[in-house]
């Protein structure tokens, strides 16, 4: 393996590492405040996927980019208000059900709307700009990826540690009951909170398809497993956590795929899960000491 | 002890009931040509009932949220097929990687396979259930969702081509004999899980799913009840997967994916969690509705619906929806309805007796009667 193989191959996994850290964060921060996991969410990236293809074609993409936000966002909450809300006091299993089925939902929804072929995303061209030094070429979006992730994941915490917004989820992950009486609206910070999973969904599937180049109606399970599980490794509840989780995920399967053990990418992921709860149960990063979200 | 009294009203409708299944069987069976459509939709049914009623075992009644369905019916489903398949085919489904040198020769009847795959299941639960039933609620999910996953990696590698085929799956599995015989073999998994369920370990069971703290301080060992439990349930799961490989002819990786688990979990919710004979009654209407709503699949112009639209403008334009993919969209739609509306399922956690349905039919005449006087 030559050095500039392995840079390249770097590259690409901290590209993929910074879509998956993206959707991670929503994973973990919906997971902190109503303890369940959101099946659907990696079926939301996965529409957020066909927005663009549809959006591309009537406008601009600087347009179209916040138009494909705005959309998930809006998709986002209507499942937070309609499958979630009215189970608020349900037992855990029920809302876990309840995921499962939007999940279900979507992907026949998108089976039917947008066929079951896979359609070409486009190519946003100041995406795809590339750059080669020697024998390494990195498309501007694999560049991009992990710093955005990095810039976003830092505005995040600034957001979660220093507003009162912030102060008011954390509390609401510690005890929605006693942050209720404190005069906290639980239903609307749980909103927010989808938005804010949301748009990072959509950026993450921006960087994701661009790279990707196609999206069908099961791209959007599997990823969003996996990100979850990268949730659970960096410490659920935990944001930087769940960036890092990302990271490692989306390195560890590039570098399996590099190796030519493709097949065992996917497992390869809950091989590590599997591992983490048996070590370490609260993940890298989530120490009790660590404010959770 | 006291010798039970049979009670003639009590069993008269039940033994009735199995002369009429048994009778209807035949009636197709005499035929299995023309019939092929209902036989079909009746093995299906049978093999899915198997494993929803797996699923619940551990979902619905010991109360741990358990997705590894689909793994363990693709090992269940893996063995069976390599142990049926006839010797004479092995080299030539195998041509690719060849076959192991102890694996050629083998040669299982079909109820000796199930039992096997069964057996290999129930020892692989075994395994994983010590990590991996330590863990609560969501964690366990997606830990046996990742599982299958594995497998599924597993089965559809290279390396162990001279095993499994790698992805191009094992065929030519013999069939069933008879429509009989697979549903003689689906009963009696059925009546065996039914059995534990109401034994003092389906007692136990149902404590830890209702009150793990309580459960434990009544002297329940928590840790061995749940593994008792997942071990049992993964051993039907696999022989349910094995019965679908018999059914299918085939067993290839792409068809133990997360969905499957996911339709068999859907079965379980819309029969009620909870209940044996809601998990049997969810597997026939999900397996037949989707058989019967095919139409919904279908492009048809309003011409050909109504005649007299024919002539009309309007008798040219397909009829809004229906596309491929539409009865898919409909059943996740009833789905969710069946989740937040009505949480019970058809049955709830109780069981469909002959006594209740009695009762209802006698509310429903009064109801009507009532109706009447008004």
């Amino acid at each position: 393996m030559t050095l500039s193989y392995f840079i390249q191959q770097l590259l690409n996994g901290l590209s993929l590492g910074g879509a998956y850290a993206l959707i991670a964060i929503g994973y973990t921060m919906v997971y902190g405040i109503l303890r369940m996991i959101n099946f659907a969410h990696g079926d939301v990236f996965m529409m957020s996927g066909y927005f663009m293809i549809y959006a591309i074609t009537v406008m601009p993409w600087n347009i179209a980019i916040p138009a494909v936000i705005i959309g998930t966002i809006l998709l986002g909450t209507l499942i937070e208000r309609v499958a979630y809300k009215p189970l608020r006091s349900a037992p855990r299993m029920s809302v876990m059900i309840s995921a499962i089925g939007v999940s279900y939902l979507l992907e026949n929804l998108a089976n039917y709307l947008f066929t079951a072929m896979p359609q070409s995303y486009p190519e946003i061209s100041i995406l795809k700009h590339v750059y080669t030094f020697g024998s390494i070429t990195v498309s501007r979006v694999t560049l991009l990826a992990p710093i955005l992730t990095i810039i976003l994941t830092l505005v995040l915490v600034l957001l979660v540690n220093k507003t009162k917004l912030g102060m008011a989820m954390r509390a609401c992950s510690k005890d929605q009951d006693t942050a209720r009486i404190m005069g906290i609206k639980v239903d609307n910070i749980i909103t927010i909170t989808f938005v804010i999973g949301c748009t990072l969904a959509a950026i993450g599937s921006i960087l994701y398809f661009t790279d990707r180049n196609t999206v069908q109606p099961y791209s959007g399970s599997l990823p969003g497993l996996k990100c979850f599980v990268a949730a659970v490794i960096g410490g659920i509840g935990n944001i930087p956590g769940a960036v890092l989780g990302g990271f490692i995920v989306g390195i560890c399967q590039i570098v399996i795929t590099a190796t030519g053990y493709s097949v065992f990418s996917d497992a390869f992921t809950f091989v590590l899960l599997i591992i983490i709860l048996f070590v370490k149960p609260s993940g890298f990063l989530g120490e009790k000491a660590i404010e959770k979200v | 002890m006291t010798k039970k009294k049979i009670d003639i009203k009590k069993t008269l409708p039940k033994v009735l009931m199995i002369v009429l299944v048994a009778l209807y069987l035949s009636y197709l069976q005499a035929d299995p040509m023309s019939h092929s459509y209902a036989i079909t939709i009746i093995e299906r049914s049978c093999i899915y009932s198997v494993a929803a009623v797996s699923l619940n075992l551990i979902i619905g009644f010991t109360g741990q949220f358990s997705l590894g369905t689909a793994g363990f019916m693709c090992i269940g489903a893996y063995i069976t097929g390599i142990v049926t398949i006839d010797p004479a085919m092995k080299s030539q489904i195998f041509y690719l990687y060849g076959i192991q040198p102890w694996l050629e020769n083998i040669k299982l009847p079909l109820l000796a396979a199930l039992l096997v795959s069964g057996l290999i299941c129930a020892a692989i639960a075994f395994l994983i259930g010590w990590p991996v039933l330590r863990l609560k609620s969501d964690y366990l999910a997606i830990a046996t969702l990742g599982f299958s996953e594995i497998i599924r990696a597993l089965f559809g590698w290279d390396g162990l081509g001279t095993v499994t085929n790698a992805s191009y799956g094992v065929s030519n599995i013999p069939s069933f004999s008879s429509l009989y015989e697979c549903v003689i073999i689906c009963v009696l998994c059925i009546i065996i899980m039914a059995l534990l369920i109401n034994s003092s370990y389906g007692r136990a069971f149902k404590a830890v799913r209702d009150d793990d703290v309580a459960a434990e301080a009544m002297g329940i060992n928590l840790f061995k009840t749940k593994q008792l439990s997942f071990v049992i349930s993964s051993a039907f799961a696999g022989i349910a997967g094995g019965l679908l490989a018999v059914f299918m002819r085939s067993a290839v990786t792409s068809t133990f994916t997360v969905a499957l688990t996911y339709n068999i979990l859907l079965m379980v919710i819309l029969g009620g969690i909870g209940s044996i004979s809601g998990s049997i009654l969810g597997a026939f209407l999900v397996t037949g509705s989707q058989e019967w709503l095919r139409f919904l699949d279908r492009e048809y112009t309003f011409g050909s619906l109504f005649p007299m639209l024919s002539n009309t403008s309007i008798g040219g334009f397909n009829v809004p929806f229906l596309r491929n993919g539409f009865r898919m969209v409909i059943f996740s739609i009833l789905l969710m309805v069946v989740v937040l509306f009505w949480n019970h399922g058809i049955t709830g956690s109780k069981e469909i007796t002959f006594d209740r349905i009695a009762g209802f039919t006698k509310k429903l005449i009064k109801h009507k009667e009532g109706n009447a006087h008004e």
